[in-house]
Formats: structure tokens, sequence, C-alpha cells
């Protein structure tokens, strides 16, 4: 399997305000007791659109989660969760070519905001792997590389050191199909890491945590 | 509000939000990609049939039947479809047991994933920032601030749903509960029990 290297902008390097885990200073959570399942008919609305584009086949799942993690982060932070589905669809509808941005905004009265464009690339995966690799109890690391586009390898997990706790058989890989038209499956492994390697002296005793991974981004630690 | 596009030379108002999922319906009806019969009801089995009504049935199914609950263990996926339970966002379940000695928590870091046949569609608060932040970070102190104070000896798994695999918790049993029906223990189960961030 070869590895192409992202050549990145200035200021590329960055991972995508989706990425929140570990992240401080947001605060308590605030629980909404008897909270409906939509607070407005538009949420409904959104999520009909959703499954609409879904149906069509417009685009597959990583290039929807992509389209919602190039998002403006003040957006991103602010928005609820279906502005964000909202302003993922007005994106790819216009990079997909059947919208326009000037009819959206046209049709929506004022600006219809979008996300950033996609400066991702799909990495070279030559064949599907449905092969596992690794075994429940190996050690593994992740692979650190923060690519500029779609990854399910969360940042704080790359570099980090784990052991395998689980297969779960092959699945497509994201970075590859958000960039790409292309599919190619590989092996998924839930592996836990101690609150101590993902946090230093920051980490509560105790506590582990699991992170599913395609072992596209896993290097074997024995 | 004002976002800057960055395709525009200057900060225009935001058009509202119902404007612009208005936008997109006309858009994607002109090209007559949006059939709204078919897919009001699929937002509405979404809506109505989906919920943590149907977790709490697997969950009280798995309490009463050992051999239930063995097979719920080993193949979650399977198990829950026994029960008429299954589709999107399901198509890969995986069960974490709570015992004395052990929490489980679930999250997605990433974006929202969650176990709708199960579930339903998420809660706010579990799409939101401070929570995807905090739970792989600090569960034990963000359990205690929602209200759940876990003692010292039990360990705190923290299940970050980052690929295909949606998690339930299994939590335990409630004392007090002998003799309960399948039905009596079901309605004592709750959403934020099956997610971990509360115990029963």
């Amino acid at each position: 399997m070869q590895y192409r290297r992202h050549t990145c902008q200035a200021g590329a390097r960055m991972d995508g305000i989706h990425d929140l885990g570990g992240i401080a200073g947001f605060g308590p959570v605030e629980i909404e007791a008897g909270e409906p399942v939509f607070h407005d008919d538009w949420e409904r609305r959104v999520l009909r659109v959703a499954v609409a584009a879904v149906m069509a086949q417009l685009y597959n799942g990583g290039r929807f989660r992509h389209s919602i993690e190039r998002m403006d982060p003040a957006h991103y932070l602010t928005a609820s969760y279906y502005e964000h589905w909202l302003t993922g669809i007005a994106t790819l509808l216009v990079e997909l070519g059947v919208a326009t941005a000037e009819e959206l905004d046209e049709c929506a009265g004022g600006v219809f905001p979008r996300s950033r464009p996609d400066r991702g690339s799909a990495p070279t995966v030559e064949h599907d792997r449905t092969e596992a690799k690794f075994a429940i109890g190996d050690r593994v690391r992740v692979r650190e590389w923060h690519p500029p586009g779609h990854t399910r390898a969360p940042r704080y997990v790359q570099g980090k050191r784990g052991v395998v706790v689980r297969c779960d058989g092959a699945f497509s890989i994201p970075d590859v199909e958000a960039h790409s038209d292309h599919r190619r499956l590989d092996p998924t492994y839930s592996v836990r890491f101690d609150a101590a390697q993902l946090w230093g002296d920051g980490g509560e005793p105790g506590a582990v945590v699991h992170v599913d991974l395609w072992e596209h981004y896993l290097e074997d630690d024995a | 509000m004002t976002v800057h596009d960055h395709d525009a030379h200057h900060e225009a108002p935001l058009a509202p939000v119902e404007a612009r999922v208005a936008a997109i319906e006309r858009v994607l009806t002109e090209r007559g990609l949006l059939d709204a019969a078919v897919l009001d009801d699929v937002v509405a089995h979404f809506e109505n049939d989906l919920g943590p009504m149907n977790g709490a049935k697997v969950i009280a199914r798995a309490w009463v039947d050992p051999d239930y609950k063995r097979r719920l263990l080993a193949d979650a996926t399977v198990a829950i479809a026994e029960l008429g339970f299954g589709g999107p966002e399901g198509e890969h379940m995986v069960v974490v047991e709570n015992t004395p000695r052990v929490h489980n928590l679930v999250v997605c870091t990433l974006c929202s994933c969650y176990p709708w046949p199960v579930l339903g569609l998420p809660p706010r608060w579990y799409k939101a920032p401070a929570y995807r932040a905090r739970a792989v970070r600090e569960p034990r102190a963000l359990l205690a601030e929602m209200g759940t104070d876990l003692p010292d000896g039990v360990e705190i798994r923290v299940w970050d749903s980052s690929a295909e695999v949606r998690y339930l918790v299994l939590p335990e049993r409630p004392a007090g509960s002998d003799g309960y029906s399948a039905d009596e223990l079901a309605s004592l189960v709750t959403r934020d029990s099956m997610i971990g961030v509360e115990r029963l």
C-alpha cells in the first residue's frame, strides 16, 4: 500500500473544528428535560432533504461528513446539528453542480452560507483489504499525519499507543471515499487507550478510552 | 448574525434558516429529487418508531433472559434484530455491559454517531461540543456533573464511535426489581442509562 504525502498549503495543517475530543473550555453539558425529537419544523425538513439526497445517491457518507467539517469554525460552534446538515447539503449541491451559489442565495433571500473549499485529497490505496492484520491484544500506534481532508482518526489519538480489543470487519475507508469516487475496504478495530497515554498527568485515574479505527490508520507497535 | 462568505466581497445578512431550508427543498423539487410523500413516511418512521423504548425492550429482555444476554453480548446486531429493531445507524451494533466494577460511556467526538434503531435521533446535548469534547478527557468529572457519582474503584470505559459500530450500554439491573415482568423492567430503563450518563 502506498500513501501519497499531502501537500499542505500555508495554514492547512489544522484539524477541523469538528475534531473536538479533549478540547477544554466548553463548560457544562446542558440537558433539556423532556426534549422533543425536533425543536422546530425546519429541523424535520432538514432531515427530510438529507434523506432525499441519500436516496438520490448524490454523495456518500464521507463526503457529507467532510462538507460539515469544512464549515467556518465560528459558524460550526454556534450552529445546531441540523444547521450543520443544512450547510453541508448546500455546499455539496453547489460543488456537484446541482445548484449554483447564486440560485441558493436568491431562493433563500439572503446569504446562504456554505463550507470552505475542499482541500483534501484521497490517499492512494490500491486494493480492498479484508483480512485483519492485527488481532485482539496486539499493541498498535496510530499514525500521525493530520490530513487537511477527511479522516476518522481523531486528533487526540494520532501518534498514541493502544491495544486492540475488538476486530470489526472491513469497511470503506472514509479518507478515500470523501475525496474520490473510489471505495476501498479496510479492516476496522476498536483500540483501547489509557487516559494517561492520551492526556498525560491530566488523565483521570481508572479511565480508558476506546476509539474505532481503520487499519489504514494504524502501525504495529509490538 | 452575519457570516463571511468566501465567495462574497462583503459581509451580508444571513438568510433565515427556514428560508435556507425552503431554498434546498425548492432546488431538489425542481430537479425531481424530492418526493415529499415518500420522504414524510421515512421521517415519520425515524420520529415515531425509533426511540429509547426500543432499546429499553432489549435491555429488559437481557435482564430476564440469560441466554438472550449472552447472544446480545456476542452479536448485538443479530440479537437486537430478534426483537425487530435494525436499519440505518444500527447495522453494526455492540452492547457493552456495566458491572459493579465497570461503567461504560458512549460518545462520538467527530460528529454525532448514535444507534438510531434502539435510541432514536440523538438529543441536543449528545451532539453539542461540551459533551463531545469532555467525555473522552474527563469522563468521571463529567458524569459527576451530570448527576452520576462513580466510586473511585469503578473503571470508566469510554467508547468513541468513530467508525461503523454503534454502541448501546447494558445498565445494571436496579436493586429491588426482583419479580418484575419484562414490561415493568423496560419502564425503568432510561435513554441516558443506555448512553451511559446515568446509572439506574
